[in-house]
């Protein structure tokens, strides 16, 4: 019992002590940090999003009711197919120059960093599209109140494919083909998120409650939020060994 | 109780489950022989015409076995799978790898024959159907599966890798089958409905049965051919598998 006490580190006076968040915090403003040094790649991912979503008019016509009726499932695909793109970054560049082996024999829980990398691909890569897909909702005659339920769900959406998204980058990571792999891991778990996620909006414009597509989303996202970044260390230990 | 364990554990061992699965192989493929044949003789001969269908109801004979298999197999291709991760054996991880093809091409007959019955009855190849899509999906997923073991080259990292990602399926399953269900119901597209199941006759379900089990049997049989391929394939620098190779 003694020796348990005399085992606990103690705290050199004057240094503050880390409340247990502070890895989160710090590996987000990390991510965050690299990428605003690097922003062509963050806006690469954006403009790849409007790209997609302007070829749907162009392959299938111009007619307003046509597009309307696709525009909920076509800004969905494309949300899925840009953060599709954004994912093979979030591990490789540490996994590359060593940090990742550091993150993971530091001790900071691995958890919390990898946690942290999470949040901070969603703020850089999925935010500016829910911010973007109202605007592009326009070019597809949605009306405002379409418009704000569509946001509502990419808002609860992104996040949860940011968290899936996260356990086959690190599955892949450092493997022959990854990128192609990687979409073809991720997207058949995507699908849940698109269903409800673009079915969120149709039923708002057929004039039905949408509480119930939105619930059950952030029920997904309160899982994924839980379970995925266990799922995703263990993948990164499994890389790292 | 240690002798037992040991006991158990033993043909945990590739070196000593190797000759188990060579003495397992015929009886399996004999039993397979047998009730696929039984099978078959009462869905083709015995079954009764179906009333609505016809005589083009009777590829339900191979249909459900697959639809049933394809599904059985992935849980467990899981269950070996979180065995390997959590006692961290290599047996384990190698049956994983052998059940993933047989799953695979159970979800792709399921889907064939599916379309082959669905053309005649319904006038088309494929409807967006809960369990029609749910299937698809099943079979994307034992193509990933099947993708990132092969495309890692250390064969235990591949194992685990893939454990990780079977257990992520495994979880995903249900929410993507009561998704793919609700989005269904949401547009009313088909008027099909798939879930009344038409009376049948006890022959029938005799057949269904019977070719059941001779599914199960071929899917242990070739699991098991396919498992000692990789034993041999990775155990290949040892003494014992250039004994049994003699």
């Amino acid at each position: 019992m003694l020796g348990i006490v005399f085992a606990l580190p103690r705290v050199p006076r004057g240094k503050p002590v880390f409340p247990p968040m502070n890895p989160l915090i710090a590996a987000t403003r990390r991510d965050l940090l690299l990428a605003l040094r690097r922003k062509s790649e963050v806006l690469t991912t954006v403009f790849f999003f409007v790209i997609v979503v302007s070829l749907f008019p162009l392959g299938i016509g111009p007619e307003p009711v046509l597009l309307k009726k696709i525009a909920p499932g076509v800004l969905w695909v494309a949300a899925l197919l840009a953060t599709l793109l954004g994912l093979p970054r979030l591990f490789a560049a540490d996994h590359l120059d060593g940090t990742l082996e550091q993150m993971a024999l530091s001790p900071q829980p691995l958890g919390l960093l990898v946690s942290g990398k999470i949040l901070a691909h969603w703020l850089s890569c999925g935010l500016p599209l829910v911010l973007l897909a109202p605007l592009l909702g326009l070019q597809f005659d949605l009306e405002a109140s379409a418009l704000g339920v569509l946001t509502v769900a990419l808002l609860l959406g992104t996040p949860l494919l940011s968290l899936i998204g996260a356990i086959g980058a690190a599955l892949t990571l450092g493997v022959r083909g990854g990128g192609v792999l990687l979409a073809l891991l991720v997207l058949p778990l995507y699908i849940p998120a698109l269903i409800f996620g673009a079915g969120a909006v149709e039923a708002h414009i057929a004039g039905l409650d949408v509480g119930g597509h939105l619930s059950l989303l952030a029920a997904m996202l309160a899982l994924a939020t839980f379970f995925a970044p266990w799922a995703t260390t263990a993948a990164l230990r499994i890389a790292l060994e | 109780m240690t002798h037992s364990l040991i006991h158990w554990f033993r043909f945990a061992s590739p070196q000593s489950f190797y000759p188990l699965a060579g003495k397992l192989v015929p009886w399996f493929w004999a039993l397979a022989a047998l009730t696929g044949a039984a099978g078959l003789y009462i869905g083709f001969f015995v079954a009764p015409t179906d009333a609505q269908q016809g005589e083009g109801y009777r590829i339900i004979f191979v249909h459900v076995p697959a639809s049933w298999m394809s599904m059985f197999i992935y849980l467990v291709m899981a269950f070996w799978a979180g065995l390997g991760l959590v006692l961290n054996t290599r047996l384990s991880g190698m049956m994983a790898q052998a059940l993933a093809p047989t799953g695979a091409l159970m979800a792709a007959l399921s889907l064939w024959t599916g379309a082959l019955w669905g053309k005649p009855m319904w006038g088309a190849w494929w409807v967006w159907d809960a369990r029609l899509t749910s299937e698809l999906i099943l079979f994307f997923l034992y193509i990933g599966f099947i993708a990132l073991q092969a495309a890692i080259d250390d064969p235990r990292r591949a194992d685990k890798a893939g454990a990780v990602l079977a257990l992520v399926g495994v979880v995903n399953i249900p929410i993507i089958y009561f998704s793919v269900k609700w989005w269904n119901t949401l547009h009313q597209g088909s008027t099909i409905n798939l879930n009344k199941a038409p009376s049948m006759a006890t022959t029938m379900l005799w057949g269904m049965l019977l070719m059941a089990l001779c599914f199960w049997m071929y899917s242990i049989a070739v699991a098991l051919m396919r498992a000692r391929a990789i034993i041999l394939e990775r155990e290949r620098h040892t003494e014992w598998v250039k004994h049994a190779l003699d």
